[in-house]
């Protein structure tokens, strides 16, 4: 796809914006994996393509019994006794509890407050949490038998609400300038409250994990998953098992998208509990409605937004305030917390910021991993404020954003200085040129200006710029020091070894690629070795659009080191004389990309090596007798450095759009006393063809110098930036703003009208009492809240 | 109860309840793994196999129901180890990302592909309206059924 070459920028009077020239390269210019005139198709396709590929479901071990879960059916409670009803004879299965866990009873991951099981005794914090685990030979008798437990508790009272809630995983705050003072000063300032729910991954395969025991005692597990070392770290400390004994195989992955980052550590070790009691393989195989139940969500959260502009026109003051619901236990969430706080400003120069974050516990399932990972939270209220800031100043927001955006030099409030491969600018002037912005923005005006009350539906069109920070936060990297490794085997074969998943993103294509043309020798020649924790060593887990820029970039200094030793060696081109060159192995390490180092106690420093950017444009319709919106365009240009390969990086375009534009319209969990109630494909529902419209991708490329092949990811950049260019676009199209994500129907309607504004996303009901209305007619939630001014911060941790 | 019907191509004999599901009675009895499992319910077509050309969730329905039948799975595509011409289109275009819709979403499009409609985006895409993927943003799929539609017109 071409990216326009020359740009037009309308500048309204008395405002003017600093020229740069960031590094943009042409597409067709030439870069690693792109030497040669076709592009490499996808590794792992034919065997998709036929059915040949082994998900884990497909995976048949002889003689393998069928695992459950049985699951809490209170938010907070005591457990008092697990309950096995003598009418059932129970040697006919096996049945697990707290018990019989070798090691300890935590799911290691970043706190140790997550059991694998709940022991008896112990406090059960949210609906359908672990207390028990059953094995049988056939699905009748797990069936049956699962009919034979019951959970014997002592009601606790629960908490909802995270603005209720009274304890916290982490707290950060990031500060610059004076925000208060600056606040005071300006000539208009703009607050808003906004609230998002949880998103539900919806990965097509849902979560699965087969654990085969064997002879040397130690497990092997099978399964759906992103990250084959957290896995591994979870086995070693629940089941009391050394790096040797623990070992854990990906199986074909039907999608992740953050859903497989930490939930398989928790299968995992169900079915390997489960499968060390029965001396058997056991299948634990998710159906649809245990997965939604039970499984991690996007976080919901609340940001409180306050935004002054100077009588100049200058972007002064941001001070804002994220909350965000951590769900139970604590597992990614201080992380989640942190990206969702470093992002909140959105991609605007500010002299003076400051920027609170909190992540409380409620007693709903834990919240954890989702493609943007917390900035798509925040970087929704940030779009919120812009575009509502240009409508008060009466200003485009296209134009707005060409003044405020980052240029190349500037600082943002952790003080990184933006040195290079920033590229706010050229993303939004891609999408405001394929999307003819300015022209269709006036179209729309005209339209609203004349529409008549009998009007049935509404056009709009609307714009979002987001960045996203390329790898793990602050000094995650350097904390992981990953390693990736590349072989040449003693029969001449090139082998990659890294724990590098591919999940649908394309890893099994673009490592080959990058390494082939690194050593000068075709694609095919490249293997790949399997995702397999005896094999492969630990490259960090697939997650945070790392895997291209961090491991792709060992894997290149890795190749060159092996084409340098091979040929100072023989003295003739490694293509020429590999075959005979091995064995060799070569393992590289991870090195801190330069620049300021993140100190995660101030948080001040370059929070990531460097940042993607993107813009979208979206145009819709409204209903506006159902309040229905139809997305019928869609333009995403995105920039995420080098673009190793153009098709699969277009595919995560368009995949990260759509994924947005569903959390913006109509993705939305619902909750009564800290349960799922929508918990099937039937009622959470996700964008079919007929709701997905043409998206348009635009790559853009500004290369990072700090990666060998300049990538730096694109993974998570595009879920950021659709959400908040749907609203903009129903403002757009009826004039009013919906603070709440998804924008449903309802909370369309309910704007227009001035009805009742349904309950905020994100916050479970409580129960109902007996003999009460049934739930859809209970009095709607707050709407707006009072804006707080941010808390004591306290020491950041 | 025994069942005969055609799987891709080959008679086959099923001794089941009739009220198994076709899905499990392809996957477990007759291991033709490709089919896939997505929800159970009928929502998410990753289970779509052919019956008698009509595009059905496998799911939905129980093995009594396939007596007689001709039924067509993923498996049935490639021809002496050569991708088709609609999964070579997948592949060149991005249509398959993770996979696991992808014999779904090859099975519904085979089935607009045998009916000959125009196609065109809007055609394509009620065709494919019954299969749910989380990856693609169907934009490459309907990209690979409109390129298959071609060169199966130019061929």
């Amino acid at each position: 796809m071409d990216r326009p070459s020359s740009t037009t920028r309308t500048v309204p009077p008395g405002l003017t914006f600093p020229e740069t020239t960031p590094l943009v390269v042409p597409t067709d210019a030439p870069a690693p994996g792109r030497a040669r005139p076709a592009l490499p198709l996808r590794r792992e396709g034919p065997e998709k393509l036929t059915g040949e590929a082994k998900y884990a479901d497909d995976l048949v071990f002889p003689g393998a019994w069928f695992g459950a879960t049985i699951r809490s059916t209170e938010p907070r409670a005591r457990l008092l006794e697990i309950q096995l009803d003598d009418a059932f004879d129970w040697k006919r299965v096996v049945v697990v509890t707290a018990d019989d866990i070798p090691g300890d009873n935590i799911v290691s991951l970043i706190d140790t407050d997550q059991p694998v099981l709940v022991p008896v005794g112990g406090e059960i914090r949210h609906q359908a949490e672990p207390c028990a685990l059953i094995a049988a030979p056939d699905r009748a008798t797990l069936r049956e038998a699962k009919r034979h437990v019951k959970l014997r508790t002592e009601r606790l009272p629960a908490v909802f609400d995270p603005i209720e809630a009274d304890r916290e995983f982490a707290h950060y705050t990031v500060e610059s300038g004076d925000a208060a003072a600056a606040m005071k000063e300006a000539a208009l300032v703009i607050e808003g409250t906004y609230r998002v729910g949880h998103q539900e991954q919806l990965y097509i395969e849902n979560q699965a994990m087969i654990a085969v025991p064997r002879d040397d005692g130690g497990v092997t597990v099978h399964g759906s998953l992103q990250c084959p070392y957290y896995v591994h770290k979870a086995m070693k400390r629940a089941l009391n098992m050394g790096d040797e004994l623990a070992v854990v195989v990906q199986a074909e992955t039907g999608g992740g998208f953050g859903g497989k980052e930490e939930y398989p550590s928790v299968i995992a070790l169900h079915a390997s509990l489960l499968a060390m009691t029965c001396r058997r393989p056991v299948r634990m195989i998710y159906d649809r409605h245990e997965d939604i139940s039970a499984t991690t969500k996007r976080h919901p959260a609340v940001v409180r937004y306050r935004s002054g502009v100077s009588d100049t026109g200058e972007l002064i003051a941001q001070e804002i305030e994220v909350i965000m619901d951590g769900g139970a236990y604590c597992t990614l969430t201080p992380v989640v917390l942190s990206r969702g706080v470093l992002h909140a400003g959105g991609p605007y120069r500010c002299p003076n910021v400051r920027i609170t974050g909190r992540a409380m516990a409620t007693n709903t399932p834990p919240n954890g991993a989702f493609r943007g990972f917390g900035a798509p939270q925040t970087e929704f209220a940030a779009e919120m404020q812009i575009n509502r800031l240009a409508e008060a100043l009466d200003a485009s927001p296209l134009d707005l954003r060409r003044r405020w955006v980052y240029r190349q030099g500037d600082t943002t409030p952790t003080g990184q200085v933006l040195r290079e491969s920033v590229a706010g600018i050229e993303v939004l002037e891609a999408a405001a040129e394929a999307s003819a912005f300015d022209r269709a923005h006036a179209q729309t005006h005209s339209m609203r200006e004349g529409r008549t009350d009998g009007a049935r539906t509404a056009t709009g069109i609307g714009l979002a710029l987001a960045w996203h920070g390329a790898g793990f936060t602050g000094s995650g990297e350097v904390k992981l020091a990953s390693v990736a490794s590349l072989e040449l085997t003693e029969d001449g074969r090139i082998r990659i070894l890294t724990a590098s998943t591919e999940m649908g993103q394309g890893t099994k294509t673009i490592f080959p690629q990058l390494v082939a043309d690194t050593l000068g020798v075709e694609y095919d020649e490249v293997e790949i070795a399997p995702q397999d924790t005896s094999i492969v060593p630990d490259s960090g887990p697939t997650v945070a659009s790392r895997t291209a820029m961090v491991v792709g970039g060992l894997l290149i200094r890795a190749a060159e080191r092996m084409r340098a030793r091979v040929e100072e060696a023989t003295g003739r081109s490694f293509a020429d004389a590999y075959r005979g060159a091995g064995p060799m192995r070569i393992d590289e390490q991870f090195v801190p990309y330069p620049g300021e180092p993140f100190d995660d106690k101030t948080y001040r420093g370059d929070a990531y090596p460097a940042f993607g950017w993107a813009a979208c444009v979206v145009k819709l319709d409204v209903d506006l007798d159902t309040g229905e919106v139809a997305v019928r365009d869609c333009v995403a240009a995105d920039d995420m450095g080098r673009v190793i390969h153009p098709v699969l990086a277009e595919g995560q375009i368009e995949g990260g759009t759509l994924q947005a534009i569903g959390y913006a319209t109509i993705e939305e969990m619902k909750l009564v006393d800290g349960r799922y109630l929508n918990d099937r494909m039937a009622t959470y529902l996700i964008p079919t063809s007929l709701d997905a419209p043409r998206i348009r991708s635009i790559i853009v490329e500004a290369p990072f110098s700090g990666a060998p092949h300049g990538a730096k990811g694109i993974g998570e950049l595009p879920m950021d930036v659709g959400a908040p260019a749907v609203v903009a676009a129903i403002h757009d199209a009826t004039g009013t703003w919906i603070h709440y994500l998804p924008a449903t129907p309802e909370r369309i309607l309910a704007a227009l009208t001035g009805g009742p504004m349904p309950p905020p996303p994100g916050i479970s009901l409580e129960a109902p009492e007996p003999n009460s209305p049934p739930i859809e007619d209970l009095p709607p939630g707050g709407d707006e809240m009072p804006f707080r001014a941010p808390t004591d911060p306290g020491e950041p941790r | 109860m025994t069942f005969r019907f055609t799987v891709n191509g080959e008679p086959v004999e099923v001794k089941a309840n009739g009220s198994r599901r076709l899905l499990d009675v392809l996957r477990e009895d007759l291991a033709l793994t490709g089919t896939k499992e997505g929800c159970g319910e009928g929502e998410c077509g990753a289970c779509s196999v052919l019956i008698d050309g009509d595009v059905v969730d496998a799911c939905l329905v129980p093995v009594s129901q396939a007596q007689g039948t001709t039924v067509r799975t993923v498996e049935a595509l490639a021809i002496d180890g050569r991708l088709n011409e609609l999964q070579q289109a997948f592949l060149e275009t991005g249509g398959a990302q993770c996979g696991i819709c992808t014999p779904g979403m090859l099975m519904a499009g085979e089935a607009f592909l045998a009916g000959g409609a125009e196609p065109t985006d809007e055609n394509i895409r009620e065709a494919i309206a019954g299969n749910l993927c989380r990856c693609t943003g169907y934009t490459k799929i309907i990209e690979a059924i409109a390129l298959a539609a071609q060169r199966r017109t130019d061929a």
